[in-house]
């Protein structure tokens, strides 16, 4: 058992151990899962060393039976495309825990041990080498969040619950049953086995299958990605979930998709990824410009940012289906930036709905004055979500449609109006919210930062700058395992043609 | 080492300072964190270029490498080569002057702090901008002028105005950063590197390689991006509406320092511009077309501010005439007696300001020479060297980019003229509205502190000499040597341009008050349309930002999200549900309608099998 099983086991054991706890003692829930979660993030941090010294290989990999026929096997492993992915997780939960530590009245002991099952989840998918395993993971990231969405959301929760369920369900049915093929196919679920095999030539999918097979699990992560016009989950499940479900949403949820995108498609399926890349491409563009449009008209804060996610992970796709270097280190760092820039705005937005107890802009003005700290920190989470060079998104974005012009200029001035269109919103927002005199109802309840929100902020902003001046520390790894999956893409592109013949 | 990293940290350590804790400074401390970091950072600058003296060749210091992937490694450098030395003394020197000048002009206002630790952010991101080493580094000090000036128009938030204003010239800023990155992608794609000396050294080796149409492409791409930071046409519109921030902003922003990143940008890209005769052809152009058509509405304006606004969009316009006409060193010799004249002319207007408790209409002005004489005296200093009178700055720099205009296209030389005879006129009609005739306020006009006029009396000695400083033989190793042969006569006629522009305007505002009037009555249409700068706002409006903005409400968001998507989504979840309602149908609970379900469906299995079955 090496530390990334432990780094597993932890979340599910805090889950466990939380539902045993007292109901009547949420103070005990709270500091029982603050604690927990940060010995999850400490110990992640042990990670990082090993696997940055060999990214482009699997370490910390443990591969034992689960089950015996239909054979599952408990395969995980890190390498650089799913390190920061994982630290991003662990860092991410003691902070929404930390949100949560006022706003949650209600059921807390449910709702924190829903936090360390979400956290559970979403690490399996990370490290899972096993599809099945990997599919496991998926829905099992699935059901806490429909929980955190209907139990703790706004008006319409139990709406955008289950149009968050029914659209996720949609694309883990094809996902499944692409599996499934697979495992007919190959007799195993694992993956680097079967791409050991497609290797060696022992495991061939022709053109129709390779289609097909693409084509399902693509759907299946591009609605969790969201891809436009798959994303209309995404607006109302965000504006109905408590802060928390929101933050680990866009940050570590949609991840999932993107991730799958690149661990998953691009090198099982190269062939196929290659032939379907323009139009998905243009999907992507099309997201970028149409979620930046439809965020600009937004009146509700949360939609807002919803909505400007559509158009940031479009430029995650893009990266990743330019299929270069380039492209595809700003892709996956882009999804490190989105994970901490909209993570924190949404938590920005959720600390105004506690004092104003309203997400309507029209509800605010002149925040700026009345809370000048929590002003300033929206105001630099804002400049890094509109790509402002030293702060993260700028370097993602960069490196995206830097390899989206490589590919074909066009791409690159169209996803550019993205950013254009991102300045227009957010600073409108920004003006509506926090600039102006200030009505009476603001000045009296939106009062400054407290201790506990300055330590949630704190955190957030450091990795902002960090990540925007010292790219040195991160893309590395990315980079490094990039380029296997690059390399993977290429050789079975020359085998199928080979069978082809 | 030479520690060039000092420079813009000085003014960076500042701005952490005030902007972490300037809240509960006195505003003594405050000030020397603000001003002491800027005036260090003036004497670091002059200490290294000693050190460096002659500069011969680019000095560079490579400190780390902020994005490695595949292809593309930009470093962290920092470069001083002769035109950035140029440029950082102007941009420290002036700075100094403005930040000292601002303790006098801010010294009532609330959020005093707040103000300084953005201008000096400001300058942290300037000075980045003119040492960057390379585009993207540049880049960083362009986008990051771009949010201070934000920030600072905006300073006075509680107006709505003041906020629009900030977010327009930011979003505008940004449209011309489009054309700046997509100009960046083709650079690294084609040289393979953003970094100075590598781009121009493969660029002068035969091009690089590249087809002519490329470069083109590239100089016309990095032409957006300075025009939306120059603010020439047709992105000028950002900058009158700037000058709703203070006004020490609007003379160390909009007038010396960031809006002359676009002709520092041009000018840094030289070895790019000289590959394609057709883009420098559009820079001349686009410089013309703006000095001229903002020097016109620049004639007819009531805000002292705004008059001074338009006409740093046409002196900007003088710029990339220069530019486009391949005079560089007369385009940044301009910049820098530029950098003089019209710090000064914001400065001694917001001392006018000052003097009238906030009054910025010249209609509400007038008579002030003995009120406030000492501005009276600077303004008119930097009246006379905007004008072109010789020998004072603005003669100097204006003549040499009318003679390369003149050896280029013979016409341009004579639209530069007629212009110079319209910028001497609106110059000298705001001061002769401003101090001559009787007084129209109700104000009771005070002379400024002495913090104020120090700074504007260096300015001015500045603005009369700063002509000497022979900036084009210095830049002459980068540029080569000067552009258009001297011609006397062609140097008479811009001269006696400038002369009848101010005789015109003493004739008009001081002789016959009257006659002004008439000849906005005699033509009253065209008088219409430049007191409404051409209606431009108004189109832009119309045509751009109200279909967008409806477009988007109207069409994508009701009907595309709400409707058609969420249409079909909810469309098949009602399906799901009508079979759901049949499924349940069948979970009745009778065995007997099971044990039909079931021979159905080995019915249906069998039927299946044996047809797949049957086509093997």
């Amino acid at each position: 058992m090496n530390l990334l099983d432990i780094l597993l086991i932890i979340p599910a054991a805090g889950f466990l151990l939380t539902l045993l706890l007292p109901k009547d003692n949420p103070a005990l829930v709270r500091n029982f899962t603050l604690f927990v979660s940060l010995i999850a993030f400490v110990l992640s941090l042990g990670l990082i060393g090993p696997v940055q010294s060999n990214p482009g290989h699997m370490t910390f990999e443990t591969n034992t039976q689960w089950i015996e026929y239909p054979s599952i096997r408990y395969h995980v492993g890190l390498d650089g495309l799913s390190l920061w992915l994982v630290i991003l997780s662990t860092f991410l939960t003691p902070i929404v825990i930390l949100v949560s530590w006022k706003y949650i009245q209600n059921r807390v002991k449910e709702f924190y041990a829903f936090l360390l099952a979400l956290l559970f989840g979403v690490l399996g998918v990370f490290v899972a080498l096993d599809l099945f395993l990997f599919f496991v993971f998926w829905e099992i990231s699935l059901v806490p969040m429909y929980f955190l969405v209907g139990i703790w959301g706004h008006d319409k929760r139990i709406y955008a619950a289950v149009k968050f369920f029914l659209y996720t369900m949609a694309g883990s049915a094809l996902m499944l049953i692409a599996i499934i093929y697979l495992y007919n196919k190959s007799g195993t679920f694992d993956m680097p086995l079967m791409l050991d095999m497609m290797q060696k030539g022992r495991l061939a999918l022709n053109g129709t299958e390779g289609f097909w097979l693409f084509l399902a699990f693509f759907f299946a992560f591009a609605i969790k990605v969201p891809l436009f016009p798959l994303h209309t989950w995404l607006p109302d499940a965000h504006g109905e979930a408590p802060t928390a479900g929101s933050v680990m949403l866009a940050s570590v949820l949609l991840k999932l998709g993107t991730y799958g995108l690149v661990r998953i498609c691009l090198p099982l399926f190269g062939e196929a990824a290659r032939q379907n890349a323009a139009w998905i491409i243009g999907l992507a563009i099309t997201g970028i410009i149409y979620g930046a449009l439809v965020a600009m008209v937004q009146p509700n804060m949360k939609r807002l940012v919803a909505y400007s996610s559509v158009s940031h992970l479009g430029f995650v796709v893009l990266g990743v289906f330019t299929f270069t270097q380039v492209g595809l280190d700003g892709a996956v760092y882009q999804m490190l930036n989105h994970g901490i820039s909209t993570g924190a705005l949404f938590i920005l937005v959720g600390m105004l709905y506690e004092r104003r107890h309203s997400l309507e802009i029209a509800d605010y003005g002149g925040v700026g004055t009345s809370a000048p700290w929590l002003s300033t920190m929206f105001v630099i989470t804002t400049l890094a979500s509109v790509g402002l060079p030293l702060l993260n998104n700028f370097v993602g974005e960069f490196l995206v449609l830097q390899g989206a012009a490589q590919v074909n200029f066009l791409y690159a001035v169209f996803a550019a109006i993205g950013v254009i269109l991102s300045s227009v919103y957010m600073l409108w927002m920004v003006q509506r919210t926090f600039y102006g005199e200030t009505p009476s109802e603001v000045k009296h309840h939106v009062n400054d930062l407290s201790a506990r929100e300055w330590a949630v902020l704190v955190p957030l902003i450091v990795m902002m700058v960090w990540m925007g001046i010292g790219s040195q520390s991160f893309l590395p790894a990315v980079s490094a395992q990039n380029a296997q999956i690059l390399e993977l893409m290429k050789k079975p592109a020359a085998k199928e043609v080979a069978n082809a013949r | 080492m030479h520690q060039l990293w000092l420079i813009p940290a000085l003014p960076l350590a500042g701005f952490l300072v005030n902007g972490i804790f300037g809240r509960k400074l006195p505003k003594a401390a405050v000030n020397a964190f603000a001003i002491g970091s800027v005036l260090l950072s003036f004497l670091w600058t002059v200490k290294i270029l000693l050190a460096l003296d002659p500069l011969n060749a680019p000095y560079v210091e490579r400190y780390f490498t902020w994005i490695q992937s595949g292809y593309v490694n930009v470093g962290f450098d920092l470069g001083v080569d002769r035109l950035t030395a140029v440029m950082l003394l102007i941009v420290t020197g002036i700075g100094s002057l403005i930040h000292i000048y601002a303790i006098g002009y801010m010294s009532h206002e609330g959020g005093y702090y707040r103000f300084f630790a953005y201008m000096n952010l400001f300058m942290f991101f300037m000075l980045i901008l003119v040492l960057a080493a390379n585009y993207l580094l540049l880049f960083v000090g362009w986008e990051g002028v771009g949010l201070c000036s934000y920030l600072l128009i905006g300073f006075y938030f509680l107006k709505k105005s003041a906020s629009d204003a900030g977010k327009k010239a930011f979003v505008v800023n940004r449209i011309g950063d489009f054309g700046f990155s997509l100009a960046m992608f083709l650079i690294m794609l084609n040289f393979g590197s953003l970094d100075f000396q590598n781009v121009f050294t493969k660029a002068a080796a035969n091009g690089g390689g590249l087809a002519p149409n490329t470069i083109t492409l590239i100089c016309l791409l990095l032409l957006v991006g300075a025009i939306g930071k120059s603010a020439q046409v047709p992105l000028y519109v950002w900058l009158p509406d700037a000058m709703e921030g203070p006004t020490p902003v609007s003379a160390l922003i909009h007038a010396a320092t960031m809006v002359t990143a676009g002709v520092y940008m041009v000018a840094r890209s030289a070895p790019l511009y000289n590959l394609s005769p057709t883009a420098m052809e559009v820079v001349a152009w686009v410089g013309l077309i703006t000095a001229v058509m903002s020097a016109t509405i620049g004639l007819t304006q009531y805000d002292i501010k705004k008059v001074f606004a338009y006409s740093t969009v046409s002196q900007l316009g003088y710029m990339f005439l220069g530019l486009g006409c391949g005079a560089y060193s007369a385009g940044i010799f301009h910049v820098m007696t530029h950098a003089f004249f019209k710090a000064l002319l914001f400065l001694g207007a917001g001392s006018v300001i000052h003097a009238l408790e906030g009054e910025q209409d010249l209609r509400m002005m007038g008579g002030l020479r003995s009120k406030i004489p000492v501005t009276f005296s600077v303004l008119l200093c930097a009246a006379v060297a905007i004008a072109g009178v010789p020998p004072f700055s603005g003669f100097h720099s204006k003549d040499a980019i009318l003679l390369a205009a003149h050896a280029h296209h013979p016409w341009m030389y004579w639209v530069g003229v007629v212009t110079a005879g319209m910028t001497a006129f609106y110059v000298f009609r705001a001061i002769f509205l401003c101090f001559f005739g009787t007084y129209r306020g109700t104000a009771h006009p005070h002379e400024s502190p002495l913090v104020m006029t120090l700074p504007l009396g260096v300015l001015a000695l500045l603005s009369l000499g700063g002509g000497y400083l022979d900036v084009p033989h210095y830049l002459a190793p980068i540029f080569g040597g000067a552009h258009g042969e001297h011609d006397e006569a062609l140097v008479v006629i811009s001269v006696a341009a400038g002369v009848v522009g101010i005789a015109i305007a003493w004739l008009f505002y001081v002789v016959s008050p009257g006659l002004a009037d008439g000849v906005a009555r005699l033509f009253s249409w065209p008088y219409r349309v430049l007191y409404n700068k051409y209606y431009v706002d108004e189109a832009y409006d119309a045509v751009i930002v109200h279909p967008i903005r409806d477009g988007s409400t109207t069409v994508l968001w009701r009907v595309v999200d709400a409707g058609l998507i969420d249409g079909a989504v909810n469309g098949v979840g009602s399906l799901a549900r009508s079979i759901g309602g049949g499924l349940r149908n069948m979970q009745s609970g009778y065995i007997r309608r099971y044990a039909a379900w079931v021979v159905l469906g080995s019915i249906v299995i069998i039927a299946a099998v044996s047809f797949w079955g049957g086509l093997r």
